[in-house]
């Protein structure tokens, strides 16, 4: 589904990415783990094509089609979803209005009739059955004024709604309290299927302890130094990111 | 409302920058004593009327042309204007019939049909072409309520009296440079006079279009609703595309009396001028309304997208004990535009409370001021005032500014503002991209959150036309 070959980018003529390899398959979920300044985030924001970034070399395809010459909205329908670690408000914006643009954005370019506000009111409600979650965050503006734990949550509203094929979590769990991080684990285990894949960023292992997931990547120095499975998070959380990163340079 | 007419995005410039060709009636350039008594004749004033304009005409020649707003453009040659344009006609038409082919059609291309068949449900509307009416819809219907809704030379022959009490009681002809200008020589706009306790059945409405080169446009309203009485009223206006500047220098007065209620709208969509500031309506408007009596209430919304330059600020006098002022602005400049452009809240009587949101947006190589003053006179005991101002930027070549005058004499008064700067940032845009947002629909859906609170004061029929404007107002200002 996503395959990242021999990936360079970095920021502000600051190569932070120095060649990532990465492929994950239909239904998998990936962990990539690793210190402040690995280039975890940096490979999130350049996967789903933030304009402030830019990719020096390498490819990724994404259902085989290069990701890397898509616009981010275009990646967006084609069912690229990143959860941001600063969830961007915008006022006077209602989630639920948001979404719905969102939503009829995906349905306008698939050739789908686009969903009143009540067709989309039977679609949200339906989701957020399906989360166990309540609707007050709905009807209000955008991540404005929302709580650190609200805006984490509201990214996951917005991932079950979307419904995308690959969902990148950037850092979803930092800042949480253990029972935001439980909740946001619940909604990801709900959302995992067949066809949908994961790939979770996080700087510590305890939302993994919630979300099993298939293969663990160390990153450092912006490539991937190990890779394992759940033990090799668990050796992490034991023995801390310098027993990996010992002689490699973090940049 | 929720900016639900944002798909509606479309990728045009200028919408209304055709003209219509017909052959008009012009007053030759220039003005003068004879020229005011022309205009005064075409419209066959009385003779206190003509008067009247020369006082304002001799005033004007010893005032100086206002230089404070934050606005530049080159002197303006006042005898380089024709100040009189009609479309040519035999008789004064009886009915719509009469009227001019090509007016009709020109109006109904604007978007304002003017046949009984095809008229907006719920919405009066008078159609000023140049310098006069040429239809007003629903006057029999509105006549059966009492209510006055005329051309405003048809009232100054048929309702004197009514027209010379309170014509200059809110704005004095030697109130400001451009108020004693079109005092001199304005030669059409609206009427209204709302009887005691009629609460007006239509929304009434006036569209302004400038067709003729080289011409000024000069209209004057007059509003009054009497005790007890509500009004909603709403203007829009546009022009031809032209490379050469042309003036609109309007006077807006609202008087309420006792427990009466004008709401008065404005959408302003004249051309702005192009890419590079070329042509463009240099748009200088004194607008001002009493709150004469108690419990009354004005209140002003406005959407202002075009004109080269703006000047205008839309001002309550709270004169009656427990009156209300609102004064709701969105004002988008975008390319080489100029806007300076707020309010003035006058507290006098007691218990007078004030509410003013005022949303600059700012784009391209524009300049965008807001401008307003909260005074409490020493009698305005418990006054209340609350102020916001929001600016937003888009790029990094424009401007937005803020001076907001404050000056209290009660100690009793409650003062609260609020102002905030925010940029259409990349981060803003990129995170509704990510969700499958494009972009033009990005900035759209931003723009139209942070306009919100004023959108909502606009009537239903006009808000989708406004969310439809900004984003048209817009275009290409992203890179």
């Amino acid at each position: 589904m996503l395959e990242v070959k021999q990936l360079r980018g970095g920021i502000e003529g600051k190569e932070i990415l120095k060649g990532i390899d990465l492929s994950v398959k239909p239904g998998e979920v990936h962990a990539i783990m690793g210190p402040n300044g690995s280039g975890k985030s940096t490979l999130a924001q350049i996967l789903a094509g933030h304009p402030g970034y830019e990719v020096t070399g390498g490819s990724a395809t994404f259902d085989g089609q290069d990701l890397l010459g898509m616009e981010a909205d275009e990646r967006a329908r084609a069912g690229l979803f990143l959860a941001f670690q600063y969830p961007v408000a915008i006022r006077g914006v209602t989630n639920a209005y948001f979404l719905q643009s969102a939503v009829n954005a995906k349905r306008k370019e698939r050739g789908l009739e686009e969903l009143d506000t009540l067709e989309f009111a039977d679609l949200i409600e339906a989701r957020l059955a399906m989360l166990g979650w309540d609707d007050t965050l709905i009807h209000r503006a955008v991540n404005d004024g929302l709580s650190g734990g609200e805006k984490k949550r509201n990214e996951i509203i917005q991932l079950a709604t979307l419904e995308p094929r690959l969902a990148i979590l950037d850092e979803t769990d930092s800042g949480l309290d253990i029972d935001a991080v439980q909740a946001v684990a619940e909604a990801v285990n709900k959302l995992r299927s067949a066809e949908r894949s994961f790939v979770i960023v996080t700087h510590y292992e305890r939302i993994l302890k919630y979300v099993t997931p298939d293969h663990v990547h160390v990153l450092a120095g912006g490539k991937v130094v190990m890779s394992g499975d759940m033990q090799l998070a668990l050796d992490l959380e034991a023995r801390g990111y310098d027993w990996i990163t010992n002689g490699v340079a973090v940049g | 409302m929720e900016p639900s007419a944002v798909d509606q995005h479309v990728n045009q410039p200028y919408k209304y920058g055709w003209s219509t060709d017909i052959e008009s009636d012009l007053a030759p350039k220039g003005l003068n004593e004879d020229t005011i008594r022309l205009i005064s004749e075409k419209k066959d004033e009385p003779e206190w009327m003509l008067e009247w304009r020369l006082k304002a005409y001799r005033n004007w020649l010893e005032m100086v042309e206002p230089n404070w707003a934050n606005v530049t453009y080159p002197p303006i040659d006042y005898q380089a204007i024709h100040y009189y344009a009609a479309p040519k006609r035999k008789d004064q038409p009886k009915s719509l019939d009469d009227v001019d082919p090509k007016l009709i059609e020109t109006f109904e291309k604007l978007g304002i049909p003017l046949q009984e068949q095809k008229r907006l449900t719920g919405v009066a509307v008078d159609a000023v072409f140049d310098s006069v009416s040429v239809a007003t819809t629903f006057k029999e219907e509105l006549k059966k309520h009492g209510v006055i809704f005329l051309p405003i030379s048809e009232a100054i022959r048929e309702h004197p009296d009514l027209v010379r009490q309170y014509l200059g009681s809110v704005v004095p002809p030697n109130d400001n440079y451009f108020a004693a200008l079109n005092s001199a020589v304005f030669t059409d706009g609206s009427f209204v006079y709302v009887p005691k306790g009629v609460r007006c059945p239509l929304e009434l409405s006036t569209y302004f279009r400038i067709n003729a080169l080289s011409t000024g446009q000069f209209e004057r309203t007059l509003i009054i609703a009497d005790e007890g009485a509500y009004v909603s009223y709403l203007e829009g206006c546009s022009a031809p595309m032209r490379d050469e500047n042309q003036l609109h220098a309007a006077v807006v007065e609202l008087v309420a009396h006792d427990d009466a209620q004008i709401k008065y709208s404005t959408i302003q969509n004249w051309f702005p001028g192009d890419e590079q500031g070329q042509g463009g309506i240099y748009n200088f408007v004194t607008k001002r309304g009493r709150c004469e009596g108690r419990n009354s209430k004005i209140s002003w919304t406005q959407v202002e997208t075009g004109s080269a330059i703006t000047w205008k600020y839309p001002s309550c006098i709270l004169e009656g004990d427990n009156s209300i002022g609102e004064f709701y602005s969105v004002a988008v400049t975008n390319n080489r535009q100029q806007a300076d452009t707020g309010t003035k809240m006058i507290h006098i009587g007691k218990n007078t409370r004030s509410t003013i949101v005022s949303k600059g947006i700012s784009a391209g190589k524009s300049q965008n001021t807001y401008r307003g003053q909260v005074k409490i006179m020493k009698g305005a005991a418990n006054a209340r005032n609350y102020s916001q101002c929001d600016s937003m930027l888009i790029g990094d070549q424009c401007g937005a500014h803020t001076f907001p005058y404050i000056d209290v004499r009660n100690p009793t008064a409650i003062m609260e503002h609020e102002a905030t700067t925010s940029k259409v940032g990349e981060d803003q845009i990129f995170y509704c991209k990510q969700r499958g947002i494009p972009e033009e629909d990005a900035v759209s859906l931003i723009v139209n959150g942070f306009c919100k609170e004023v959108f909502r004061e606009l009537p239903m029929e006009f808000a989708v036309e406004a969310t439809r404007l900004l984003a048209v107002s817009l275009e290409g200002s992203v890179g």
